[in-house]
């Protein structure tokens, strides 16, 4: 009877055409022997294959966390179902039970007790002491609760080293030929996938260890509400994808069409983009963006109504910042589209197609597109990361995502007063650290792996 | 040359007039002057004559882009964009929500921003060029790689990690310099040597990426070839001939920096206190102060344009061969 009401937020829409996007494009360069031929130099690239696994580990997460859904707490008294205030998404379904039990402030990763003191009603008179957490090792003492730790790591450990063994197991099944099983084929030198393989052990790995030892205890510690930070460095993983992937996407309409046009046309219409682009440059970005990002929150705020909980507040927010970003963010794309077009316009294919009467449109779509779309695509891919970058510091500017979502930049802006505690709570800024740099870095390496590919030459470098 | 530079210098104008509309449009459409009205007089005072008092108090008692009760020129001068646009060509900001003179602020506050960002500047060039040109000097060996690894690692670290691991190693634990402030005169240099070189790393991986592959590109010309076969040293190459060369590219490069540089020192000051534009920027925005943010925004922009005007006179000091029309 337990039935679930699907909320479907702007954000998690975006998700899903992404992936569409994504596999449409896919397709596409499966059946284009020109692009297959391109792709397949950036699989020769071990380093860029290996990254390639890790963007799609971070991007099943987002996706995982981009199914929100109420589910229901009851039945009201005429038969209909009631549902819960809270939106909940796949992802915390997959995970969110296991750190439901919030702490009270801080704790170290794996403690047993609170990092600082609180008063607590003793016996006789109230004492203030570390306080037990409240959801680890409840019934133990501490002795025992450090024996209980010890213990759960070293299983954690061993079902990780399991579970990454069981995944090269069925791999090798799976590409069992003749009988013989795949290792061979799997870890041989020549394997193209071998590094996308290796990454995906060490994430079952983690996987593996994360599903003992995380229920049980806050790997990461808590943060200064006594939220599970791995927990909300996860949830982080969607809102980094989401500004990257949407404001890279919102780039392009402009982008596109006003720099080839600009290019092909030439003349007035190359004036008048190249003074919109100059004018839109040379605001330095932070201001433009901060100045409308006010304007979105007057928006928002003069209209409570019109959204039903405060995560659909928080979404639209996401989704204008993101939209922001990506619209005051063309102009360089578009300047380096110009230049190309100009290139290409020059070429004899083109004069050919404009002396047999093509319209200018479909010129511009279907002999200027194709022999530009590598530079769309190099630079798209090298904004993603300078744009998961921006979004900490839009946040500390005060610009940034709603303060109720989670990000990167609330969580290094927590970190900032945290650091100059004594003692330093550091475990905010390792956890933010760590999955931003894994994020971001594998962004760039990936993006130097496409543009070795698609432009040797090195001339989108700027 | 300088029928060229009048004519750069108008298109800049052009462009702070395009700015101003879009700055303009940007605030005044969303929040109009009645909201504006509403939200500074507050709570259980709002009346419909409390509002028409306070527009005309402040100037908003007319019509946005045209006023057709006026007749000839008044039509467009008597309106908010009139009276809210011109005075910001003049470089006149008029007063912030607390009453005082932002043109005051602003000179008040150029001179800690200036302090930091041009050391930042310079320093930060000075250094980049140098390890890229290292870089470029060992290239296809191993040195080289781990090079070029450690730029992208540096590249791939927001900011605001380096400062506040920053502030945490060198300010906090070993008590080196104070965590923030700011002094006049010499004793300034304590306070800024920190926010200085972390400036100048946390850019340190994308630049030294960037003037490594210009370099690269001007190391395989002839001219190269014939400074090697001179017997100048591969130090003397790099440094002397290849540098001049690369001199332009790298000049047009760090023109469009100039607007990160401002951005970055927008965070730096906030985090360190001090008293600059930048920190004066980012109060004016949690602040919600409009008049502030605009001329923040008019100021960096004309900055922008002066910067961009400024490179095509270095361009035919570094290149004689450039005549412009």
């Amino acid at each position: 009877m337990s039935s679930v009401k699907f909320v479907i937020l702007y954000t998690d829409v975006v998700m899903w055409v992404l992936l569409a996007l994504l596999a449409l494009a896919v397709r596409h360069a499966r059946v284009t022997p020109s692009l297959r031929s391109k792709w397949a130099r950036v699989a020769a690239n071990p380093t860029a294959v290996a990254c390639a696994a890790i963007l799609a580990a971070f991007l099943a997460v987002a996706l995982a966390d981009s199914v929100h859904f109420r589910g229901q707490v009851g039945v009201a008294q005429d038969g209909s179902a009631v549902y819960a205030t809270a939106t909940s998404s796949l992802l915390d379904a997959a995970v969110g039970r296991h750190v439901a039990p919030r702490e009270r402030s801080y704790s170290v990763p794996f403690a047993i007790r609170d990092f600082d003191k609180t008063p607590s009603i003793g016996a006789l008179k109230s004492v203030r002491e570390h306080q037990r957490l409240k959801g680890v090792a409840q019934g133990l003492t501490d002795e025992e609760a450090a024996r209980r730790r010890l213990q759960d790591i070293a299983l954690g450990i061993l079902c990780g080293l399991a579970a990454s063994a069981l995944g090269c197991g069925a791999l090798a099944w799976l590409l069992r030929r003749e009988g013989r099983s795949g290792w061979r084929r799997l870890f041989a030198r020549g394997n193209p996938a071998r590094p996308a393989v290796l990454v995906l052990l060490v994430i079952l790995a983690i996987a593996g260890f994360l599903a003992v030892v995380w229920p049980r205890w806050h790997v990461f510690g808590t943060d200064s509400t006594g939220n599970d930070v791995l927990y909300s460095a996860l949830k982080s993983v969607r809102t980094a994808v989401v500004i990257g992937s949407l404001a890279t996407l919102s780039t392009l309409p402009f982008a596109v069409t006003l720099g080839i046009a600009a290019g092909y046309f030439k003349g007035w219409i190359d004036d008048i983009v190249q003074y919109v682009y100059t004018t839109i440059s040379s605001i330095p970005s932070v201001l433009l963006i901060a100045a409308s990002v006010l304007m979105i929150q007057v928006f928002i705020d003069k209209n409570p109504l019109a959204f039903e909980t405060g995560l659909e507040r928080a979404d639209v927010r996401l989704f204008c910042l993101a939209v922001i970003i990506g619209v005051t963010g063309w102009a360089g794309l578009a300047r380096l589209l110009r230049a190309e077009t100009m290139k290409v316009s020059a070429m004899d294919f083109v004069t050919a197609a404009r002396a047999f009467g093509v319209p200018a449109p479909a010129i511009m779509l279907r002999h200027i597109l194709p022999n530009v779309v590598h530079i769309v695509l190099i630079v798209a891919v090298l904004d993603f990361s300078g744009i998961v970058l921006y979004e900490a510091v839009l946040s500390y500017v005060g610009v940034g995502v709603d303060p109720v979502t989670e990000s990167f930049g609330t969580m290094i802006n927590a970190a900032a007063s945290e650091m100059s505690r004594t003692p330093a709570v550091w475990w905010n800024l390792a956890a933010s650290f760590l999955f931003m740099f894994t994020l971001v870095l594998s962004a760039n390496l990936f993006a130097s792996g496409v543009r070795d590919a698609f432009d040797p030459r090195g001339g989108t470098r700027r | 040359m300088i029928r060229y530079l009048l004519r750069r210098i108008l298109y800049g104008a052009l462009i702070l007039a395009g700015v101003n509309l879009l700055t303009f449009m940007l605030f005044f459409a969303v929040n109009t002057p009645d909201d504006m009205a509403r939200l500074a007089i507050g709570g259980r005072h709002v009346t419909a004559q409390a509002i028409e008092q306070w527009k005309s108090a402040h100037g908003y008692d007319v019509p946005l882009f045209y006023n057709g009760a006026e007749k000839g020129v008044d039509t467009v001068r008597k309106t908010v964009f009139y009276t809210r646009s011109v005075p910001l060509m003049r470089f006149d900001f008029g007063l912030s929500d607390a009453g005082r003179s932002i043109n005051r602020e602003i000179i008040e506050r150029a001179g800690p921003s200036l302090a930091l960002a041009v050391p930042t500047f310079i320093l930060g060039l000075f250094v980049m060029v140098s390890f890229s040109l290292l870089l470029v000097m060992v290239r296809r060996t191993r040195l080289e790689w781990w090079g070029v690894s450690f730029s992208v690692a540096v590249m791939s670290v927001s900011s605001l990690f380096y400062i506040i691991l920053g502030q945490w190693l060198f300010a906090k634990t070993l008590r080196l310099v104070p965590v923030s402030g700011f002094m006049d005169g010499w004793r300034m240099a304590v306070f800024l040597l920190l926010p200085v070189a972390i400036g100048v790393f946390s850019r340190l991986g994308s630049d030294t990426l960037l003037y490594r592959a210009l370099f690269l590109e001007e190391v395989g010309k002839d001219y190269v070839r014939t400074a090697r076969a001179k017997g100048a040293s591969e130090f003397r190459v790099l440094f002397v001939h290849v540098l001049g060369n690369a001199m332009l590219p790298i000049l047009t490069s760090t023109v469009s920096v100039l607007p990160l540089l401002f951005m970055g020192s927008l965070v730096m000051e906030s985090f360190f206190g001090i008293p600059g534009l930048g920190s004066y920027t980012i109060d004016a925005i949690n602040a919600q102060d409009f008049s502030i943010v605009r001329a923040m925004v008019f100021l960096g922009t004309a900055a922008y344009i002066a910067g961009l005007i400024l490179t095509d006179i270095a361009y035919t000091l570094a290149d004689p061969r450039i005549r412009f029309r």
